[in-house]
């Protein structure tokens, strides 16, 4: 299942429309991993609201897909983490070090609005 | 003489005999159980019930057995003894006098059976054969129906408790407490993350104070606790700022080697209520007519 990449102003989001297998994983990863750099965007928000599930290889892959980001230029951050989900993680010893997490897409989009506030790279 | 009997006539004559008690305790019915209530009463068993309740409960027993007698069944035993239950452990009678009661009964009809057969002793010996296992098994359905319903008790209560331990209040926009009071276990320590995720998400907060003044006793167990339950918070989009570390825990964490470095810690919850109010940018200001308020209590 292919996952949605919408530009918005000088973001890009990624919004999750099932659940990902292994492959879609690193599609994803490859196809933002690129887009950055297409679109000149200065953030990426990758929606994860549906997931019920986040394994091991889903969390490093996340976790590399933003760290690539930011050599690109931009900022990640992930969105929508289930409280389930987040619990399991944690137990899990799963971790996303260095990678900004919010809430919900609103939330996610006013995190990247201040962190890239001081960006004069657009005037 | 019986032992040359074949087992069909034994059978058939283990029948009459159980009817034959039926009949007895049936006939003697009155009698017995105001026997059973005397000695009850005699014994102090019976405190707390009114003269009627003691009434109509001795005779719903005392058939309950009976019927249990005469079939072998034993489901309204189980029933009644549920109910009792019930009310018993609502009402505050102790296992003792449940109990007592019930051995009192075992005893009244085991005396009358005594004085019927007291001179043909084999036809005591078999009567006693069918009576005992009815006797005990009704008595251990009675204490086994007493038992769970203290467990179903202790259960509700206890779920009552970590419901009232653990709440999670939201004192500004965006802002939450969590006051945690008391042992944090495993099993605590997951009902308190689980229900402080779900608050973050209803009430989108984005710090939480989490204030443990009111836990006794930290060791590295509890510490990862807290420090999953800040995890876990912070993949939700939450910071969590940890106030009232006493000067004992500070030390066992140390001691403990406990890497604390990635926590947001703060002195005591009015610190940290200030943090997240930086955090947040709220800025608190007193107003100069806050005197209002000393003038308004006089009126």
């Amino acid at each position: 299942m292919l996952v949605p990449i919408l530009k918005q102003g000088d973001y890009l989001i990624a919004s999750v429309q099932s659940e990902l297998s292994d492959a879609d994983l690193l599609k994803l990863r490859d196809d933002l991993v690129s887009r950055v750099g297409e679109f000149r965007s200065r953030g990426v928000i990758v929606d994860v609201t549906i997931l019920d599930v986040m394994d091991s290889f889903a969390t490093r892959t996340l976790r590399s897909m933003a760290h690539m980001i930011m050599l690109r230029g931009a900022k990640t951050v992930i969105v929508g983490i289930q409280p389930e989900v987040a619990f399991s993680m944690v137990q899990l010893g799963l971790k996303l070090e260095n990678v900004a997490t919010a809430l919900d897409l609103e939330e996610g989009m006013a995190l990247l609005d201040r962190q890239t506030k001081g960006d004069t790279r657009r005037g | 003489m019986k032992k040359k009997k074949t087992n069909e006539q034994a059978d058939k004559s283990s029948t009459e005999l159980r009817q034959e008690l039926v009949d007895h305790f049936r006939e003697k019915r009155e009698l017995l159980r105001h026997q059973w209530v005397e000695q009850m009463i005699s014994k102090g068993l019976l405190a707390g019930l009114t003269r009627e309740e003691i009434e109509t409960e001795s005779m719903t027993i005392y058939d309950t057995c009976i019927v249990c007698l005469e079939t072998g069944e034993y489901d309204g035993a189980q029933t009644y003894a549920i109910r009792m239950a019930e009310r018993g452990v609502l009402r505050g009678m102790t296992s003792e006098q449940i109990i007592g009661g019930l051995l009192t009964l075992r005893d009244v009809y085991g005396r009358s059976l005594f004085e019927r057969y007291q001179h043909d002793m084999e036809r005591l010996s078999s009567a006693l054969d069918i009576y005992e296992p009815v006797a005990n098994k009704i008595l251990s359905i009675v204490a086994l129906a007493f038992v769970e319903e203290r467990e179903k008790v202790v259960r509700q209560q206890q779920e009552a408790i970590q419901e009232l331990s653990t709440p999670v209040l939201q004192v500004r926009d965006q802002m939450l407490i969590l006051p945690i009071i008391g042992v944090i276990d495993t099993h605590r320590a997951r009902q308190l993350t689980e229900q402080l995720l779900r608050t973050i998400r209803i009430s989108r907060a984005k710090v939480v104070v989490m204030d443990i003044t009111g836990v006794p006793g930290v060791d590295s167990k509890v510490a990862n606790h807290l420090v999953q339950t800040v995890d876990a918070s912070q993949l939700m989009g939450a910071t969590v700022i940890v106030t009232g570390i006493s000067p004992e825990i500070a030390q066992t964490l140390v001691t403990l080697g406990v890497d604390l470095t990635k926590m947001n810690t703060v002195g005591d919850l009015q610190g940290g209520i200030e943090e997240a109010d930086h955090l947040l940018g709220y800025k608190v200001v007193r107003v100069e007519s806050s005197n209002g308020f000393i003038r308004k209590e006089k009126v």
